[in-house]
């Protein structure tokens, strides 16, 4: 299989979470997501009851990749902000240490500026924490997945009707 | 690449459906919606043009139920099938846990389906996975039609290396659910293989 999974844990989860929260509020934003590059959503917080955010991560990854694609045609190695504008709601998305994608939605109460800004502070302290993370799963390959204990009964008993 | 989150304690993976142009992706994934309880099922996403042809993906989250206390979700994509979509067909593959390949059993589409199964190896090795090793399902779509290949030609063409395969017909639901349910499968098998490995 090509690279391992992405596991989180608790503890670094935790710290994301806090890293999206206090981005939602430095840059009045409306919700403010983070997905890896493969459609995953990792974390979303802010006004999320209405959204459907798995498909938000779906799409953004689909995006990402798409663009990235276009990038390599013309010799660049990948676009690293995108932007669009809405009538109300923009969304802002960046990639992270080429790891994952921050998303901030944001409308009229914000501004392009400031959410350039301040994701550009939150790109670093996501970068440390996904630094640690991934060091920490080296460190304990063992507990790396909960599928070690799991039986083919288990398997089986997902596809009971 | 699959996603495990111990602080939800969710497990996520990715499905690709794979295979020659109008063979019956999207309608596999329709089926699965269409079937499936909303309370397992999210939106169905289909990137489209105005003809219905899939133009980027298609995109079913679906979650199976718990395995040891961790949810157990299943990200659904089909490809589109077009020849020149090869490129948005690569970005798809990225990060895939297990892949279907839906074969059109009409006999004239058998080069086709050929093409499409060498240009899903490529693809699968320019994204640094092997064919070979792969979790991998087969199903021959379309065996209702009058002009259907033999089953055993299309076995020994297509399928030499004997993955779980199966006969469908995708817009009556034929064989869905089973191919479905061997990829999850295969799936999880792979993930808890490599886990022993480690």
């Amino acid at each position: 299989m090509a690279g391992p999974s992405l596991i989180m844990y608790e503890e670094e989860f935790n710290q994301i979470n806090k890293v999206l929260e206090k981005l939602t509020k430095e840059a009045n934003a409306k919700i403010v997501f983070l997905v890896d590059k493969n459609g995953q959503l990792i974390s979303a917080y802010g006004e999320t009851k209405n959204i459907d955010t798995t498909s938000l991560a779906s799409l953004t990854a689909g995006n990402i990749a798409a663009t990235g694609g276009l990038a390599k045609l013309i010799g660049e190695k990948e676009f690293s902000i995108l932007f669009h504008e809405g009538e109300k709601d923009n969304i802002h998305i960046s990639i992270i240490g080429q790891r994952v994608i921050l998303v901030v939605i944001f409308d009229h109460r914000s501004s392009l500026g400031l959410v350039r800004l301040r994701v550009k502070k939150t790109g670093d302290e996501l970068n440390a924490i996904f630094s640690k993370l991934i060091k920490k799963v080296e460190k304990e390959p063992q507990a790396a997945s909960p599928f070690s204990e799991i039986t083919d009964e288990d398997i089986e008993n997902l596809f009971k009707d | 690449m699959s996603f495990i989150n111990y602080s939800s304690r969710e497990i996520n993976c990715k499905i690709v459906y794979y295979g020659p142009g109008l063979g019956g992706k999207t309608t596999n994934l329709q089926y699965i919606y269409d079937k499936m309880s909303p309370d397992t099922k999210g939106k169905l996403i289909s990137l489209a043009t105005e003809t219905e042809r899939t133009l980027f993906f298609d995109f079913l989250p679906l979650a199976l139920g718990d395995i040891r206390g961790f949810k157990t979700r299943f990200q659904l994509y089909t490809v589109p099938g077009q020849v020149f979509y090869d490129a948005s067909r690569k970005l798809i593959l990225r990060g895939v846990d297990g892949v279907v390949f839906v074969a059109d059993s009409q006999i004239e589409r058998m080069d086709a389906n050929i093409e499409s199964l060498e240009n899903l190896k490529l693809n699968l090795k320019e994204n640094g996975y092997d064919f070979e090793k792969i979790p991998f399902v087969m199903q021959y779509n379309k065996r209702d039609l009058p002009n259907a290949a033999e089953l055993q030609e299309m076995k020994t063409i297509l399928n030499p290396k004997t993955s779980p395969d199966f006969e469908g017909v995708a817009t009556k639901g034929i064989a869905v659910f089973e191919t479905l349910k061997a990829i999850a499968k295969l799936v999880l098998v792979e993930m808890k293989r490599s886990t022993a490995v480690r």
